[in-house]
Formats: C-alpha cells, sequence, structure tokens
C-alpha cells in the first residue's frame, strides 16, 4: 500500500515538468491531423478514440484521483446523450454547447444522487451500488419512451448539429467540434486535480480517517468527486451518441461500454491524466488492428471466432499484468522511458 | 524468492509489450497500406458480417447465402453483363459500434471497385449507418428489416427496407390469425401476446400493433425479452397467466429455441405460437427439439433446394468445393436462403442500373437508382430460377418496400412445410403511419422530402 502511495506522489511530482509541452506537442498534432487523415481515420478511429479518453477521464476522477470504485460509467453516459437530446429535442432555443453543458449537468446531479451510497460504503460493497445505477437507468431508459420522445423503436436519432452557423455534419467538422471539447475539459480537469479539491480527493484517496483528521469533509469530497465525474462522463456520452455513431439507444450503453471505460483507466493509469489517452488508444485500436490484421492471421489458420477469443484473452492477462506489475498503467511506462531518455548518455 | 518472482515478472512483461508493440506496429501497416492495383469492370459489395457472437447462425447463413449467389453470378455469368462482383468481410459480431467501423472502413470500395449497396443485417447498425448512407450515397439495404418509415423513399432516399418491413410483417400475422378466427371480425375479443427481443428490432412494432389492436378489438399484452433472450421463464410465467388465444415471437436468435422451450414447460401448445420473419429459420426450430413440433411461422422465401437458382448454386459453386458454408448440410436453409434472395435482389438491382447506365462498375448512386425502379415479376423470375422463391416485387421512390406478403409455414420436427398462400400485409392501412412518421423524421432532421412525381 505505502509503496503505491509513494509511487502515486513521485507520479505527481514529475507531471508538471513536461505536460505543459506534451500537451501542446499532442495537440498540435491532433489538430492538424485532418489535413492528412483519411476520412475512415477521421470518424472510426480518431473520434471513438477522443471520446472514450473523455470518458476514461471522467472515471479517473472519480477512481484514479478521489478512491471510489464505480460499474456505473456506461449508465452516466446514457444519462448524459438522454439529457441532451431531450434538452436539444425539447428547448429549441438553445444552442449546442449550452444542450451539452445542461446534459451534462443533469448526469452530475443525478451521479451525485448515485454516490450517496458511497457515504456509507467502501470497495467492493461500493461496487455493487454503482452496478445497480448500470441497470436501472438502463431499464429506465429502455421503460419510459418520454425519455426517447416516444419514438417507436426507442432509437433515437441525432438532431442537426450546429454552432453559430458551423454546421457540424462531415467527418471533419464532427473530429474537429469532438477535439474541442475534449480539450477544454481535459485543460479543466488537470487544472482541477491540481487544485485544493483534487488534493482532497487524493487525500481521501490514499487515507480517509487521516483525511477527516485533518479537517477535510469527506462526504462533500467524495460527493463532488461523483458529480465532477459524471458531468464529464456524461459530456461524453453525449458525444458519443451524437458526434459519434449519430444515435442511441439504451443497450448501446451496457455494462460492456462500463468494463471498457474500466479498462482504458486500468491500462492507461489510474491517477493520471494523459493515461486515458493511452488507454483510450489501445482499447480502441487493438480490436481494429486485430480486425484489420484478420487476411493475413486467417492464413495462418486464425480464424475470425478465435481471433475475437485471442483479443478477449489479450485484455484480461494485459490487466492482470498491469494491476500486478504496474497499477499506474501505460502513463507510468511512458514516464519511465522518458526518465530513461533522459538520463540515457550518462548510462552504460 | 521475491527478487527472483520480480525478476520473472519484469522478463514476461517486457516480452508482453514487445509482443504488443510489435503487433501494433504491424497493425498500423495493415492500416495504412491502401492498395494500388485498379481492377477495372468489378462492383464490390462490403459485407458487414457476424460469423460470432449470439447471432452468428443467422450472420453465417445469410451471408453465406449472398457470398455463393455472387460467386454463382460470377462463374456462370462472368459477371453481371461482364462487370465481375467483388466483396470482403469485415466482423461486426452484431455490435453497433464495430458496424459502424466497418461501414467507414469498406465504404470507399475497393482495389478501384466502387461499393454498390451495404447489406449490414442488423437494425442497430442499420440505424447508425442511414445518416452516413445518405451522406456518402450508398444504399443501405435492410432486407425484411429496419426502419419501417424507411418504405418512404422521398424521405429516406439511401434505405431500402425490401420486401417486407417490420409493420407489414405484423399485419400480415394478424391478417392471418384473423382467416383463423373466421374473418377479421372474429379478432373481437381475442387475446393476443407478443413476446419481442429487447432491442430496436423489437420494439419497432409496438405502436402498430397498438394501432391494429384497437381497430380489431383484440387484447393486446407486449412482453419484452432481454438481448439476448436465453432466460425467459418469468415472461412465460405471465403468458401462461394470461392465457391467450395466440403469441406472437418476434424474436432472433436464440431467444427462439429458448421460448419454444419455455412455453413447452408451461404448457402452451407450439401451434399457437406465430413466429415472425426472424423467428422462422432451421436454427430456430431444432435446438428445442420436440418443444418446436408445430411451430407456425412466416416467411418470405420457403427453404428448400429444389428451386433452379439453387440448383445451379450448387452445381456451379458448392459443388467444386467453392461454397462458402462450413456445414454444408445448412445449405437450402432458410437463412441461406435469405441471403439468395438477397443476393438476387442486390445484383438486379445493379442491372437495371446498368441498363440506363452503361455496362461497367456503377456508383452507389446509380445502383440506387436501380433499385428504385427494381421490378421482379413472375416471368423475370423464373429467367432467375426463383419462381416462388421470391415474391413479385415492384419499387418506386415512395415505395422501398414492394412486396409486403409472406407465407405460413409449420414445423413438423424435420422439415417447414407451407401451410398457406401469400397473405398480404394491410399496406394501406399501414401507409399514412408510415408517412406520418417519416415526415416528423425529416422535420425533426431538417430533411426537404423528395417530390416523387418529379423522380424518373
Amino acid at each position: 500500500m505505502s509503496n503505491i502511495v509513494i509511487r502515486r506522489a513521485r507520479l505527481n511530482v514529475a507531471m508538471p515538468v513536461a505536460p505543459g509541452l506534451v500537451m501542446a506537442a499532442g495537440l498540435a498534432i491532433l489538430a492538424a491531423v485532418p489535413g492528412v487523415a483519411s476520412e475512415y481515420w477521421l470518424s472510426a478511429v480518431l473520434t471513438p478514440f477522443l471520446i472514450l479518453s473523455l470518458a476514461g477521464l471522467g472515471l479517473n476522477l472519480l477512481t484514479g484521483y478521489a478512491g471510489q470504485l464505480s460499474l456505473g460509467t456506461a449508465a452516466f453516459m446514457a444519462v448524459g446523450a438522454y439529457a441532451t437530446y431531450n434538452f436539444a429535442v425539447r428547448v429549441p432555443g438553445l444552442s449546442l454547447l449550452m444542450d451539452l453543458l445542461l446534459g451534462g449537468l443533469t448526469t452530475a446531479a443525478i451521479g451525485a444522487l448515485f454516490g450517496l451510497p458511497s457515504l456509507r460504503i467502501k470497495g467492493f460493497y461500493l461496487i455493487a451500488s454503482t452496478l445497480a445505477a448500470q441497470f436501472f437507468i438502463e431499464w429506465l431508459l429502455t421503460k419510459v419512451s418520454w425519455f426517447s420522445n416516444d419514438d417507436t423503436s426507442g432509437v433515437l436519432s441525432a438532431p442537426r448539429l450546429s454552432i453559430f452557423g458551423w454546421s457540424i455534419a462531415t467527418p471533419v467538422s464532427r473530429y474537429q467540434f469532438v477535439l474541442g471539447v475534449v480539450v477544454v475539459v481535459f485543460v479543466v480537469a488537470a487544472s482541477l486535480v491540481r487544485s485544493e479539491l483534487g488534493r482532497r480527493w487524493m487525500a481521501v484517496r490514499d487515507m480517509d480517517t487521516a483525511a477527516a483528521v485533518i479537517g477535510i469533509p469527506i462526504g462533500r469530497t467524495k460527493l463532488l468527486a461523483f458529480a465532477v465525474s459524471s458531468f464529464v462522463i456524461g459530456i461524453a456520452g453525449a458525444l458519443w451518441a451524437f458526434a459519434y455513431l449519430g444515435t442511441v439507444e439504451p443497450h448501446g450503453f451496457d455494462l460492456n461500454l462500463s468494463f471498457e471505460v474500466l479498462f482504458i483507466i486500468i491500462i492507461g493509469g489510474m491517477g493520471s491524466i494523459a493515461g486515458n489517452f493511452y488507454g483510450a488508444a489501445f482499447i480502441v485500436l487493438l480490436p481494429i488492428a486485430l480486425s484489420h490484421a484478420a487476411g493475413a492471421l486467417a492464413a495462418i489458420g486464425l480464424d475470425v471466432g478465435q481471433l475475437q477469443n485471442l483479443q478477449k484473452i489479450l485484455f484480461g492477462s494485459l490487466i492482470i499484468v498491469f494491476l500486478i506489475k504496474e497499477p499506474d498503467g501505460l502513463a507510468r511506462l511512458v514516464q519511465i522511458a522518458r526518465q530513461r531518455l533522459r538520463n540515457w548518455p550518462l548510462r552504460a | 524468492m521475491n527478487l527472483s518472482l520480480s525478476r520473472l515478472f519484469r522478463a514476461t512483461w517486457s516480452r508482453v509489450a514487445g509482443i504488443a508493440g510489435v503487433s501494433l506496429l504491424l497493425a498500423a501497416g495493415a492500416l495504412t497500406t491502401t492498395s494500388t492495383a485498379y481492377a477495372g469492370g468489378e462492383e464490390y459489395f462490403p459485407l458487414q458480417s457476424y460469423r460470432v457472437g449470439p447471432y452468428a447462425a443467422g450472420g453465417t447463413g445469410f451471408f453465406g447465402g449472398f457470398i455463393d449467389y455472387m460467386q454463382l453470378i460470377n462463374t456462370r455469368d462472368g459477371g453481371v453483363n461482364g462487370v465481375k462482383l467483388t466483396w470482403s468481410e469485415c466482423e461486426t459480431e452484431y455490435v453497433v459500434e464495430k458496424g459502424v467501423e466497418c461501414y467507414e472502413r469498406l465504404k470507399a470500395g475497393l482495389n478501384g471497385a466502387p461499393a454498390a449497396a451495404t447489406n449490414p443485417l442488423s437494425v442497430g447498425i442499420a440505424y447508425a449507418t442511414i445518416d452516413r448512407s445518405t451522406a456518402d450515397k450508398l444504399p443501405l439495404i435492410t432486407i425484411n428489416h429496419g426502419r419501417t418509415d424507411s418504405t418512404d423513399g422521398a424521405v429516406f432516399p439511401y434505405v431500402f427496407p425490401l420486401q417486407l418491413n417490420p409493420y407489414s410483417e405484423v399485419s400480415a400475422i394478424i391478417n392471418y390469425i384473423g382467416t383463423q378466427s373466421g374473418g377479421l371480425q372474429g379478432l373481437k375479443g381475442k387475446k393476443i401476446v407478443v413476446l419481442y427481443h429487447g432491442s430496436p428490432y423489437g420494439r419497432e412494432t409496438i405502436p402498430v400493433l397498438d394501432t391494429l389492436a384497437k381497430k380489431y378489438g383484440f387484447e393486446l399484452t407486449q412482453i419484452e425479452v432481454p438481448h439476448p433472450g436465453n432466460e425467459q421463464g418469468s415472461q412465460w410465467l405471465t403468458i401462461h397467466r394470461i392465457n391467450p388465444d395466440w403469441v406472437i415471437l418476434r424474436g432472433w436468435g436464440v431467444m427462439n429455441p429458448v421460448a419454444l422451450k419455455s412455453a413447452q414447460k408451461v404448457g402452451f401448445p407450439a401451434n399457437h405460437i406465430i413466429g415472425n420473419i426472424w423467428s422462422n429459420s432451421e436454427e430456430d426450430v431444432r435446438p428445442a427439439g420436440d418443444a418446436a413440433k408445430g411451430f407456425i411461422s412466416i416467411t418470405t422465401h420457403p427453404s428448400g433446394t429444389n428451386y433452379p437458382v439453387l440448383q445451379a448454386i450448387d452445381q456451379y459453386v458448392i459443388k467444386p468445393g467453392k461454397g462458402n458454408l462450413s456445414d454444408p448440410a445448412r445449405f437450402g436453409t432458410v437463412y441461406y436462403n435469405l441471403g439468395v434472395v438477397n443476393g438476387i435482389l442486390n445484383v438486379e438491382a445493379l442491372r437495371v442500373a446498368q441498363a440506363k447506365y452503361g455496362n461497367k462498375p456503377l456508383t452507389g448512386e446509380q445502383v440506387r437508382w436501380g433499385f428504385e425502379h427494381l421490378d421482379l415479376d413472375n416471368p423475370r423470375l423464373k429467367q432467375l430460377g426463383a419462381l416462388g422463391l421470391v415474391q413479385p416485387l415492384k419499387l418506386s421512390c415512395s415505395d422501398h418496400e414492394g412486396g409486403g406478403a409472406v407465407r405460413f409455414q409449420q414445423w413438423d420436427g424435420q422439415h417447414w412445410k407451407v401451410i398457406s398462400d401469400w397473405v398480404q400485409a394491410d399496406r394501406a392501412l399501414l401507409r399514412p403511419i408510415i408517412e406520418t412518421s417519416a415526415n416528423a423524421y425529416a422535420k425533426e432532421k431538417g430533411i426537404t422530402p423528395r417530390d416523387c412525381s418529379k423522380e424518373l
């Protein structure tokens, strides 16, 4: 335990040195991408990658920074998507950004509500209660057709997206829109975790008794973590539904998606901002890469069914390896690599 | 001990990282490789197929039949008017995100051959690609399923729920129950339960069934079975309590045999369960064994291998060992024949479009014109060797469905026996509902419907 704490502390100390530079470089690359990438890359790879990074960030704030475990990520994404849709359809005057913001705030309220059990329970028991949120919200959205504007099949079709006359209809504009939102949220979140609130979250995560002793209001801190995390996840859900898939149905936000986001933060790195990008890149790219390689792999006797199983085996073993060997995930490995490169000439 | 363990971990870890890194690099290479070879004179069919997952039986049968029919056209006829057909597959597992990714990957064509149309065979994927298909001008074919109001081609120019949309399907079933009760007025007071799959596909017919219940005065209960449907105890207890005259099963995949077995457990007779168009295959009844005997279902295309087109596939594709099915016993089953029907409709649309645009590879936009002017009458179907396998079909700008008729078949424990002639859906009753829904969609999305009287 203490080992992990120390390591985390190191991670947090090391962070401020480079992120500004790295982030600027990353941003420049991402912004320049539409010039070189094909439509396929933009709409089928990069857009879901950015949105899943955002969802990972949301869960990371809750689990990686505040130490509260949750399996309700997909449900909160669904709340965000449905809330945004309803604001867009029922309150016609609002701009898209306003819809998104209100959708996020609605999710924050719902998230805080389902975070209430965290005041009394921890760990496994908290997982069970967030799991309840996952099933309850999926059921509710299916059952009450008001949420889907009484659509016959319960599938929402994304309303036309535009901001201040800028129509978001092409893969490039959708990508740019997602990129814009993701960058803003990441910048805010990155400064948030270095603020007093972020330090409180980490104090609660590392030892809540000690945190209470030094005067941190545990309950409020935890609920704020749920609210802020759900806000980010809600925005990710709305983007997932409208800027990526173009449709939304409750079963699109099932437990599998919750697990996927959880894998993102385990593989990417708990308690790391950049880790969400690494984890999401891994989760998005590996299946696509395997599927692309299917033709070549079929030649050596691996058929599609086995590939799918191979993918599950690979994910499963990687998660075990990461949990045992590197709880701080890819983010930590990247940091080590950078450290080594910096010291490189001095080492044999 | 601890040290060696940690060293072991480190070694393993670095190896795993190495393998992962190498495979990622390889994959990145695969992703960026674009073939430069230009294959003049080929038409490409992107196949968003699914051969693993809970619905693999449907996917392997359907895409097997589709591919075998295209192979037949290539080997026997040398393509469509000299244009060879080509295709490639992308596994979707019936998952929407994967289907969208596959759509984006395949839509640009293959080695210069333009894409003709997409056939995802999944309502979820179809819904998610409606906007994309329209923007990319690529027809989206949802044979026997899909979004009902896409029948209105004025609002959905690129979407084709060929043969039978979901509303027609349930309307035809209600009409059949009507004839079994001595006319439609006999429906009054009857108790009907609809057991539907918990997906967009399953929920599609909820409102129209309510409308029909009001019109004919039968008592309707609609019960959802959560995806994938391998546990239905409580639903069938409810049905047992209601004790209905008929149960309409709108299932898919594993849900169907489980429904039949659960019905047997609560003592509901199989010959009063009517399966819909996705509960009508051999794969749906065989696993249920005895419980399926007497089960009735609808079909747009009888199973069997006696049709000349299937004999030709057998001769040119299966016997030379080029068949797509891994289990040859499935040749001529319901899913397989649906794939063949789908192949016929796609190829015929291409042929119609070629008559207008010339015998060369056509773009999706041109093939769309072909679909919209598809006109298959019985003489033409006889020429194709598909008389009785495909229903006469005539599409137009305002009607993207075309047929709307089904036949009823009963499972005798070994085979499906056709027990009725073509039963027509009440399309005149459904049309206003479809138009209202399509217009609401157009308004919400800001689409200006085409004026079909001006379309050529």
